[in-house]
């Protein structure tokens, strides 16, 4: 007799099973690509979509989330390459720019050949066909969390950027999703290697009609000894969206990491931060501001690997919650016992704007070295009713006062952005949250 | 110009003001002088408008306008403008911004075009300088890092751009040297006009050497309870309020 153990599988897992069987034998690659993504398909399906009792997931139930598994798009059509157009972010900015329309490179919007000098931007699908199957591994970040598996099993269109060693890149190098059509899922996957004390500006950028997609996008960043990177994200996704994030970054010797995100979109966004420091004495600030309302669910989750000595993290999230709307911030920072002289900080921040909101926060220091110094803090709190009543008496109306103390709580962090086009550009994302409060 | 009548106000249940008279005429600056716990911020307070208290009886208008029944900004475009005994720091909120969106939010309420960027730029420049403040403290977050002195002068700054009908100073001099107090005052004095009124709420005597008023009023628990020319404040000065705790007790 059998005793055999057949899991039950919600729709959505049983629908990405489908949608993987299918899909396998197009998805670009030779054959260790092959076996790399079917590896990561079976970790995934092991244990299927995460729920609140696997710990790193309980505040963010992706089986209860996410009810069924959207189709792939197969082949780019030129009505939503024409419909993503009005939904591009960053238009005035002089960058270099390359887009992907439902997770399909759209050519056309893109500016594949006018890469600056030193700096080579080649296709995901064409690196996997000249064998660099290191494009599917992600050295630094759990594989078997479902995010990263899935985005490893279906990836296709994605980027691998290399800047060579001494070499500043000036312009930024702009990466935009756009999601429009029916609803489908998209995939999305760049890695971005700089070299020896080589500079770079990374803007990535996710927007999208309100359909209900479903992206899974994941960026790899390494770091080499003295290279320096700034990384952008706004997370701008239609209200219908389900994101999901995956940020991963190995930093070298004295290397500098700098990264801010808005995330002003999706009905429920998860992004997760893997920093692993390989080096000694390199810095990594990381920042991220967001907005959300009505019933929407943004999950900041951070894990903070000090693996050499002398090392330094700043991580400040804040978040402003109105209606229904739920944050979640999860930030792990672990110290291992050759990371002496480890300077960590980690703060989250929350200001809810309505009685309903909801904002939970969790952070954790794992310190195994004993000469270090770390620490991390938490706050939730409503508007301040003296800093309102003193902007109300000198004219502000209240939601005037309201929104003015709401900006100033989340220009911390976009303030910390550098670039100036750039940084107005989120800021009118901010204001425009502030006016519609959605 | 500002007429209160019979005024009782409580914060928590606790009764603060017990009937309050007070008339100020246009173009009058009216002190208010009263120990500690007399009910004198309370006023200030109650007039701006604060959440935190009730008006349990009583009226107060400003130019016919009862200000019970406008929200604080509304009291603000109607005229009314309360330097705080501790200004706020709003850290992020440039103090240049600030002043901007609230005259342009004054002067919407009113139905008043909002003023041109420039034209702005080149008014607080003026302000400003008159009262020493530098164009590097009006790009800091809004209070940010300013001193005592540096604070009150900024609330002052605030009065000269907003131009109200009706400016109530609680406490200005606390916190503030010999120094301060001079340029403070000089920068109240030069809004003195035919059609602006004052009540300069202070425990001590001295502010009103620098701020000459035309009225003084001793409050004592919830009240006016007496009412004289500038040669009160000295003999309260010299006097102290031992009399009027009693005397209202």
């Amino acid at each position: 007799m059998n005793a055999e153990v057949r899991p039950i599988r919600t729709a959505a897992e049983s629908g990405l099973i489908e949608a993987f069987e299918a899909a396998r034998a197009a998805l670009p690659g030779g054959e260790t690509a092959a076996r790399l993504r079917e590896d990561a398909f079976r970790a995934f399906a092991a244990k299927g979509l995460p729920n609140r009792r696997v710990e790193e997931w309980k505040y963010t139930d992706l089986r209860a989330i996410m009810r069924e598994a959207r189709p792939l798009v197969v082949t780019l059509s030129e009505a939503d390459v024409a419909a993503s157009r009005d939904l591009l972010p960053f238009g005035d900015v002089d960058a270099v720019r390359i887009v992907f329309v439902n997770g399909r490179l759209a050519p056309s919007l893109s500016q594949l050949n006018d890469a600056p000098e030193g700096i080579r931007i080649v296709l995901l699908a064409d690196a996997l066909a000249a064998d660099a199957q290191h494009a599917l591994l992600l050295e630094g970040a759990p594989a078997d969390n479902a995010a990263i598996a899935l985005n490893t099993a279906f990836a296709s269109d994605g980027l691998m950027i290399s800047v060579d060693e001494g070499v500043s890149v000036v312009k930024p190098i702009h990466v935009a999703n756009v999601q429009t059509g029916g609803a489908h899922a998209a995939y999305g996957r760049v890695l971005v290697s700089v070299g020896k004390g080589a500079s770079l500006t990374l803007v990535e950028s996710h927007s999208g009609d309100p359909a209900g997609h479903q992206t899974n996008t994941l960026i790899g960043l390494d770091l080499a000894d003295d290279a320096k990177a700034t990384h952008l994200k706004l997370q701008d996704e239609g209200l219908g969206t389900l994101h999901l994030a995956t940020f991963a970054a190995r930093l070298a010797a004295r290397s500098a990491l700098t990264s801010v995100s808005l995330s002003s979109g999706a009905a429920a966004a998860r992004q997760q931060v893997f920093l692993a420091f390989k080096g000694e004495k390199a810095t990594a600030d990381i920042n991220g501001a967001g907005f959300a309302g009505g019933r929407r669910h943004l999950d900041s989750t951070l894990v903070i690997h000090h693996e050499a000595p002398g090392c330094a993290s700043r991580e400040l999230f804040k978040t402003a919650l109105d209606g229904e709307a739920r944050s979640v911030f999860q930030g792990k920072i672990v110290v291992q016992p050759v990371a002496q002289k480890t300077d960590g900080k980690m703060m989250a921040k929350a200001l809810l704007l309505s009685n309903d909101a909801e904002a939970d926060a969790k952070p954790e220091l794992e310190i195994f070295a004993d000469d270090v110094v770390c620490g991390h803090g938490a706050t939730v709190g409503a508007i301040d009713d003296e800093l309102l009543f003193y902007l109300m008496s000198r004219g502000l109306p209240k939601a005037e006062a309201e929104a003015l103390l709401v900006q100033a709580f989340v220009g911390e962090v976009l303030e910390s952005v550098e670039h100036d086009q750039l940084r107005d550009a989120l800021s009118a994302r901010a204001e425009r949250w502030l006016r519609e409060r959605d | 110009m500002l007429s209160i009548k019979n005024l009782h106000a409580s914060i928590e249940d606790k009764q603060i003001l017990r009937g309050l008279d007070l008339e100020v005429k246009a173009g009058e600056v009216h002190a208010i002088m009263g120990p500690n716990g007399s009910g004198k911020s309370t006023l200030s307070y109650v007039l701006a408008g604060k959440d935190d208290y009730e008006v349990t009886e009583g009226s107060a208008t400003l130019d016919g306008q009862d200000l019970f029944a406008m929200e604080p900004d509304e009291r603000a475009a109607a005229g009314l403008f309360l330097a705080f005994q501790y200004p706020l720091e709003i850290p992020g909120v440039a103090t240049m911004t600030f002043l901007k969106t609230a005259l342009n939010a004054q002067r919407r309420a009113r139905g008043e075009a909002e003023l041109p960027t420039p034209q702005f730029m080149k008014l607080v420049r003026e302000k400003a300088d008159s009262l020493s403040i530098s164009t590097e403290m009006l790009k800091r977050g809004l209070n940010v890092g300013f001193s005592g002195g540096e604070k009150k002068r900024n609330e002052v700054l605030q009065m000269a751009l907003l131009e109200p009908k009706l400016c109530v100073l609680d406490e200005t001099d606390s916190g503030l040297d010999i120094d301060a107090l001079r340029i403070v005052s000089q920068g109240v004095n030069a809004l003195r006009a035919q059609n602006r009124s004052f009540v300069v709420i202070t425990h001590y005597q001295r502010l009103l050497d620098h701020i000459v008023p035309d009225v003084v009023h001793v409050m004592a628990k919830g009240r006016i309870v007496r009412t004289g020319g500038a040669e009160l404040a000295h003999e309260l000065e010299a006097r102290g309020y031992a009399d009027y705790l009693e005397e209202a007790a």
